[in-house]
């Protein structure tokens, strides 16, 4: 137990403060091998976290490094150091503090090796190149505590994986190492405990008083939502009149599109000119610092933004937050309205505005979960062995290693902790020699037995690709965006490189809110130059999609229960109630079919509610299903909650559809063939180490011969060694992410035979708003082939080609 | 249609699906750029363990064009080996099956760029290869005519009702083929790259390779 040494208690009494007793319980708990504190932003969370480092340092001076801090955010490692400074120099300690990412010069990176600053702010991927070093050990002689803030954030993603392989690493180099976890409020705190601790070791779970309940509500407006969409373009009135009556308005977007679409027309309609601001991750470093310190300055009324503005930095004055769109996952609704008002004890304030009929229903359900405070989330399962290659590849370059310890270590890490040994080996043979069932590899094998018995690398240089390569943020696929005719002028922003293909030049579309007109590619920047239109031709770039969360779907399908919806606004109610009566309402454990003939075709509709992603893949397995039997499926197009196949023929059982080794197969054969499938190859291969991203300047060729896709690394794989580690990792990631059949399966094990096929003699209430969607899929198949030869008959026509 | 037929300075040429070139008049098959061995130089050269099947299923494929055509002559158009300690290097199993493919034909292996020069396998080798009214090299000459070269892999790229759809492509004017590349592990330069679009004429056509074949104005 170590007591608040005098100088730091007078400091807070100095500043008119109090120490909130979490911040108290963590001092209290300095010893404890690993602490969790979950706490509301605005609490004082990161203070808490760096308490027993200054206690610490206040009563014992100390060499090197003494506490490491780790955020999920470069901007938030800066922003960490400019707020410790104030009270490290006002309580009087010689300490030194610094940060170091992917924007630190390299002249003080080198210096940060040889002499470590107490203590050093940095990011998952910053931290795991350090242990790559030889001189790993030096750096870090001394370490006694880790601070991981955002530690929710982390826990969901691949980077929280590889922050924990990178703690084991610390631990075996300072066995006495001290974690702290510091996270936002969470469903289930043992998980993310788990993850933090070594394993076995035990973690204290602090939690702090989660504050007033937050003022939620849905956001009034005079017009009427939309049947289907996502833009929320309707409630831009509304919207600009509740940003006059606020200080500062934070309007978050489910994506960079969305953000886009709507920040543009807010900027049409913003006929008091209030300044508005953009915010999100395609947009240029420099373009968003400049929002961020306009932000801080106060100088902005409102910003329109995404997942970037979710986490940690300190916003100053934000008195309201406005979701546009179901939000989703209502974990992160609550962790986004605690971004309205940082003072601690004040309620946040934050509006829901539905983008479409269906989004009513949505919001409703979530503003109920955010009352009951029913989190949700998914349990993640074990940590994926992409990355877990990776680390051994930078074990590697850290110095030659026992693979026996080397496994103890991996498996002491939280999301390793079922890690059995033949895992590892194989993932240590994968290092090695790629793995293959061919072994081709003898001579150039990657990683080497010494005679001793220790692994290293058979060429040292290598050590610099491995490292080159390090992180699991996978953003290779974007393009950055450039005005033409300024040379080295300021980028503005990133787009998909899928996108920049589709566009020809001349074509419009929107970045930063600005309307840019598409000029050409020249190497890899896709170059613009201004356009005066005020509609642009294209939207955006897609950007990531969330699916509805489990929770919040099982919510959903509960309300249908009710004999009638007084929360709801009556055209919704309306709505529901004319289902119930033409057809019947999805019911939960059921799963509702509808077939009817529209506009000359057939038309099924699957109401599965499994999510955006699981039902894009139901729908992909279902038309080829539909295929074999021969009912000429045409195409598809999902929601969140349904997907709708339309078709040449009826189908009359549909029950063997459903069947869920059926799909199961489907996954494993056809659709392992499928565009996704490859995307989701290519980021575990990266992340393994098997494709490199980045390659050093002095071995970059012309780049012609250099370059294949990955598509056929997939292709290769799968028709040669199909039971490679690599397409076990890929099939085990497809459970979740893009694919997420483990959401088709939870829905099947939901339902079981319990299948509702109502036959109807025109399109549903429910159905008819999907029509409207966009992202219909057509099947491809002769599709795709039909489309060739259409356009190169007319080119050839054109160009008078053809005889 | 899994081919594509067209003439080059008289002689009439067939593209075939899979990015060989077939002459029926002189039962030639000529192919391009199989960078045999390219995963082998790639583990060599930087220790990433790519799957090591290319050069099995480049010679399945190579296999297949050859029991289908019955071809008496077959011309690799040069850059066949990732290099020559790569040629070197293949296994047993695949040299015996090189050997095989070449029973009971002519064989010739053009140089290239980067198997300059010859390799221990059977066959003819040579830095080019006349057979008038045409002229076999790996890297096409600007100023000549029927001319049959690869090395720059092209590809060419159609975009129709939004979708943007690329395959590897022949390039063709009336001086001039390029092949793309036949190999497994190859990627390819668009027909868009100052070179091929000063190489080739105005009305050159790109012939994209695939299950059916369609053949556009060169994109550039």
């Amino acid at each position: 137990m170590l007591d608040l040494p005098e100088q730091i208690a007078a400091w807070f009494s100095s500043r008119g403060w109090s120490i909130h007793a979490h911040q108290a319980a963590m001092v209290t708990h300095a010893d404890d091998p690993a602490v969790l504190l979950i706490a509301p932003t605005g609490g004082g969370k990161t203070m808490a976290g760096f308490l027993p480092t200054l206690a610490d340092l206040t009563n014992t001076p100390h060499d090197g490094m003494h506490t490491l801090y780790v955020s999920p955010l470069k901007a938030l490692a800066a922003d960490i150091k400019r707020n410790l400074r104030t009270p490290v120099d006002e309580i009087g300690l010689p300490i030194r503090i610094e940060d170091r990412t992917g924007d630190t010069s390299a002249t003080q990176k080198k210096r940060q090796r040889a002499d470590p600053p107490h203590i050093l702010l940095t990011t998952p991927e910053s931290l795991a190149l350090l242990t790559s070093y030889e001189d790993a050990p030096r750096m870090f002689a001394g370490l006694k505590r880790i601070v991981v803030d955002e530690i929710h954030a982390l826990a969901e993603s691949k980077r929280g994986d590889q922050l924990m392989l990178a703690l084991a690493r610390l631990q075996t180099l300072c066995p006495d190492l001290r974690r702290v976890g510091l996270s936002a409020t969470v469903e289930d705190p043992q998980a993310v405990a788990r993850l933090l601790a070594r394993h076995p070791d035990p973690c204290t779970i602090l939690e702090a008083d989660p504050g007033p309940v937050p003022d939620i509500a849905m956001l009034t407006t005079n017009a009427m939502p939309p049947w289907s969409g996502g833009g929320g373009a309707y409630a831009i009135p509304a919207v600009l009149e509740q940003v006059k009556q606020h200080k500062t308005t934070l309007i978050f977007h489910n994506t960079r599109a969305q953000a886009e679409i709507f920040f543009h027309n807010l900027w049409l309609a913003n006929d008091d000119a209030l300044p508005i601001g953009i915010h999100h991750g395609s947009l240029d470093r420099q373009q968003r610092e400049r929002v961020e310190q306009a932000m801080v300055r106060g100088q902005l009324r409102a910003i329109v933004c995404t997942g970037s503005l979710d986490l940690g930095i300190d916003w100053g004055d934000v008195d309201l937050v406005i979701q546009i769109g179901a939000p989703k996952n209502v974990k992160r609704l609550v962790q986004r309205i605690g971004r309205a008002n940082h003072r601690y004890n004040a309620p946040s304030k934050a509006l829901l505005v539905p983008a479409n009929r269906f989004e009513v229903v949505e919001c409703v359900a979530a503003l109920e979960a955010v009352r009951e405070n029913a989190l949700d989330g998914d349990p993640r399962g074990p940590g994926p062995l992409d990355v877990l290659c990776q680390h051994i590849l930078i074990a590697a370059c850290a110095g030659p290693f026992d693979a026996n310890s080397l496994y103890t270590e991996m498996a002491s890490a939280g999301p390793y902790r079922a890690l059995t040994r033949a895992a590892f080996d194989d993932c240590l043979d994968f290092c090695a020699t790629g793995g293959y069932a061919l072994r081709a590899y003898d001579k150039w094998k990657r990683l080497m037995q010494r005679p001793d018995g220790l692994w290293q690398l058979r060429d040292p240089r290598n050590a610099q690709r491995i490292r080159m390569n390090i992180g699991t943020i996978q953003d290779a696929d974007l393009l950055k965006v450039r005005m033409k005719r300024s040379r080295g002028g300021k980028p503005l922003g990133e787009v998909e490189e899928a996108f920049a293909a589709s566009l020809t030049p001349g074509d419009t579309f929107l970045i930063g809110g600005k309307i840019v007109r598409y000029e050409g590619l020249r190497e890899m920047t896709v170059e613009v130059s201004r356009d005066k239109g005020r509609k642009p031709k294209v939207a955006v770039f897609s950007g990531t999609k969330f699916a509805t969360s489990t929770q919040l779907s099982a919510r959903i399908l509960d309300m249908f229960l009710q004999p009638d919806w007084p929360t709801l606004p009556q055209h919704t109610a309306d709505w529901l109630r004319l289902q119930r009566h033409l057809s019947r309402l999805p019911a939960p454990g059921r799963l509702l079919i509808e077939s009817f003939p529209h506009d000359g075709r057939e038309h099924l509709c699957v109401y599965g509610f499994a999510g955006r992603n699981a039902q894009q893949t139901l729908g992909l397995l279902l038309t080829k299903r539909l295929e074999e039997i021969g009912l000429n499926p045409l195409g598809f197009v999902s929601t969140d909650y349904a997907t709708l196949i339309w078709g040449l023929d009826a189908p009359d059982d549909i029950r063997p559809l459903f069947d869920i080794e059926a799909l199961r197969n489907g996954l494993d054969t056809w659709l392992a063939g499928n565009a996704v499938m490859k995307r989701t190859f290519r980021a575990s291969a990266t992340i393994a180490g098997l494709i490199e991203r980045n390659i050093p300047s002095s071995q970059k060729k012309s780049g012609r011969q250099a370059m294949f896709s990955s598509d056929i690394l997939y292709d290769t794989l799968s028709k040669y060694d199909p039971d490679h580690l690599m397409l076990k990792i890929t099939r085990q990631e497809a459970l979740r992410g893009l694919v997420d059949f483990g959401r088709i399966e939870e829905m099947i094990a939901r339902v079981g035979d319990r299948i509702d096929h109502v036959r109807l003699e025109r399109i549903s209430p429910l159905a008819a708003p999907l029509l409207l969607e966009v992202g219909k899929v057509p099947i491809k198949g002769s599709g795709e082939e039909q489309l060739l030869q259409e356009e190169a008959d007319r080119l050839m026509q054109a160009a008078g080609l053809d005889h | 249609m899994n081919r594509h037929d067209f003439t080059l300075a008289g002689a009439p040429l067939v593209a075939l699906g899979s990015g060989a070139l077939w002459w029926p008049g002189q039962s030639l098959l000529c192919v391009s750029d199989l960078h045999l061995g390219k995963s082998e130089r790639i583990a060599r050269r930087s220790g990433t363990p790519l799957p090591p099947y290319d050069t099995r299923d480049t010679l399945t494929r190579l296999g297949g064009d050859l029991a289908q055509t019955n071809a008496r002559v077959i011309v690799c158009l040069g850059d066949s080996f990732d290099d020559i300690a790569a040629a070197d290097a293949l296994p047993e199993e695949e040299k015996l099956w090189i050997a095989r493919l070449q029973a009971g034909r002519r064989w010739v292996w053009i140089e290239g760029n980067h198997d300059p020069g010859p390799v221990e396998m059977g066959g003819t080798h040579l830095a080019e290869l006349p057979v008038p009214p045409l002229t076999f090299r790996h890297i096409a000459k600007p100023g000549a005519s029927g001319e049959i070269s690869g090395h720059y892999h092209p590809k060419a790229t159609i975009r129709a009702r939004g979708r943007s759809i690329t395959r590897s492509a022949f390039l063709a004017d009336r001086d001039r083929v390029i092949l793309p590349a036949y190999g497994t592990y190859t990627g390819g330069l668009r027909s868009h790259d100052q070179i091929l679009s000063t190489l080739m004429r105005r009305e050159a056509i790109a012939i994209l390779t695939g299950h059916n074949m369609h053949a556009i104005p060169m994109p550039r």
